[in-house]
């Protein structure tokens, strides 16, 4: 049965429409409004996520950066707007479509979001036990290749709470990465972690993109962290993108809130 | 002095109870009409759940997991209920019965009260203290800790991964810990009855045999499905929308508590209203 969904879902992957896998823009968010109430928190939020790069999507909290990385999985259903993922509008996609569209991506979340009672191997395992027709060995070694990468073999065999915070998210990087997505989302990954703690996951994210040419997508208020990371930066002010480009270009922005924002960091080029 | 002419201010007091007393009637008629909401999205639960219900993948290892949790790990503590509410009925029934000489009918009673309502009633809530408020916080913890949005970015239904096999869990496992139940409160009763009591094993058996038959086993066993679905679905309803942190799942996992002792309740009224042809009300 299993076989079955894995074969509708193969299906529904086939016939989606020719993916534009060429192009430098690997991500196209096209005004995009989400609302909850008369709340309006997204108001035509237009962006572009570079292939092969580490975006940064940054603002201060209660800008909307959450609500827009939970339209960009589609978490949630934008109430307009494009979400253009290689040329396919995901926002307007359902059932089977959307579940194999979903495979583009891999979701690394703010508090890891390891499933509890699974050990670590098997939070790394569950992806391609549920998506792929892999044997039991195949599935090993795939995993134990993950973890390797990524320094965490040892804990194979450990429950998730049995982990550092800076171990948990190499896990969840390990999970994120293992169905081989094209784009990773991180989810504020340094909140809360010391700084130790967030330079190994810095260097993380790094890796991850050098190591396996995956798209970087990272939503953070940390801009220290997002100094040592970034190649392009996004600045999310009041719901609307305000300022975007490289780190040079955001740094000597003239938007008022990007510039307040950047003077509050303490950040400067050198 | 001639009257100052009203002001925006003035304006704006004589406004506000007027907003108070909006305020308040929409406060009322959304308590008013909350459980009505509730029953809506209990059924939108459970029609999502019949629909994922059946489409594969089906995860026998989940369902199988679910089982044990809500039928083997109450094993013991419905079996202790069962012996202790056993033998109280049958003090209390040996105790009545002797004012008017009917002291042999106690384990015909205590047979088809145990059949009829006390064993599903009891396992029902046993399986609500034990498994259901477990389900709640489980899924509770999941929901605010990201682990069903990680479910849902990996292209996995949470619904059918982890609603599903606990409903049928539920389903399957509370009449068969209602019959534990009746077999082991009849133990209790008879055990209290004959060793304590002095009532002839012989009579009590007999008159128990002579007036349950199956119908009265299969009208608790009725029961006791509608029980274990309401129970799970309840549980699984409170758990997989809680939100506001380990405090929002302890208030969560409350309600599911409270919720599913009223529901066992009502529905027993009405199953057995139904049951017994006799009109709800």
């Amino acid at each position: 049965m299993k076989l079955f969904r894995r074969n509708a879902m193969r299906l529904a992957h086939a016939s989606l429409p020719p993916q534009k896998k060429d192009d430098p823009i690997h991500v196209r968010i096209v005004d995009v409004h989400k609302s909850y109430g008369d709340q309006h928190v997204l108001k035509g939020v237009s962006l572009d996520i570079h292939r092969g790069k580490t975006n940064l999507i940054i603002g201060p909290s209660g800008s909307g950066k959450t609500v827009l990385m939970r339209q960009l999985i589609r978490l949630e259903k934008p109430d307009s707007g494009k979400l253009l993922v290689n040329g396919i509008d995901f926002a307007k996609l359902e059932g089977l479509e959307l579940a194999a569209m979903r495979r583009t991506f891999g979701m690394v979340f703010q508090m890891s979001a390891l499933f509890d009672s699974m050990t670590v191997f098997d939070n790394v395992a569950f992806p391609l036990r549920e998506h792929t027709t892999l044997s039991r060995k195949e599935v090993r070694d795939r995993v134990m290749a993950r973890l390797s990468a990524l320094g965490v073999a040892g804990a194979a065999h450990k429950l998730p709470a049995e982990l550092s915070g800076g171990m948990q998210k190499r896990v969840a990087v390990a999970r994120a990465m293992v169905l081989e997505s094209e784009i990773l989302i991180y989810d504020e990954p340094t909140t809360g972690l010391d700084p130790i703690t967030t330079e190994m996951v810095d260097d993380l994210i790094i890796e991850a993109e050098e190591m396996f040419g995956v798209t970087s997508i990272v939503i953070s208020h940390d801009m220290a962290s997002v100094m040592r990371i970034a190649n392009y930066l996004s600045f999310l002010h009041e719901g609307r993108i305000v300022a975007s480009g490289t780190k040079e270009e955001l740094l000597r922005s003239e938007h008022p809130a990007t510039a307040e924002f950047v003077r509050a960091s303490r950040i400067t080029l050198e | 002095m001639p009257d100052a002419a009203p002001t925006a201010s003035d304006a704006e007091e004589s406004s506000k109870p007027r907003a108070s007393l909006r305020d308040a009637g929409e406060w009322l008629l959304k308590l008013l009409l909350s459980p009505f909401a509730e029953l809506g999205a209990l059924f939108e639960l459970l029609g999502e759940a019949l629909f994922w219900g059946i489409r594969p993948p089906y995860r026998g290892r989940l369902l199988v997991e679910a089982m044990e949790f809500v039928g083997i790990g109450s094993i013991f503590i419905v079996s202790l209920t069962a012996l202790f509410v056993g033998g109280v009925l049958a003090l209390q029934l040996v105790d009545g019965f002797r004012d008017f000489g009917a002291e042999n009918q106690t384990g015909a009673v205590i047979g088809l009260a145990l059949a009829r309502e006390v064993g599903p009633v009891f396992a029902a809530l046993m399986v609500t203290s034990r498994a259901g408020s477990a389900m709640t916080t489980e899924l509770g913890s999941m929901r605010v800790t990201s682990q069903i949005d990680a479910l849902i970015t990996m292209a996995i239904n949470p619904v059918q991964f982890l609603v599903v096999p606990r409903l049928v869990a539920g389903l399957v496992m509370v009449p068969v810990l209602t019959m534990l139940f009746n077999i082991v409160g009849v133990f209790g009763a008879f055990f209290v009855a004959v060793s304590l009591l002095g009532l002839d094993p012989g009579v009590f058996m007999d008159r128990l045999q002579w007036l349950v038959d199956w119908d009265d086993v299969s009208q608790g066993l009725i029961k006791a499905m509608v029980f274990g679905i309401a129970v799970t679905l309840i549980a699984c309803r409170q758990g997989f929308y809680a939100r506001g942190g380990a405090a929002g799942v302890g208030r969560a996992t409350n309600r599911a508590v409270v919720q599913s002792a009223i529901a066992i309740l009502m529905l027993d009224y009405l199953v057995t209203s139904l049951i017994l042809g006799q009109g709800f009300f």
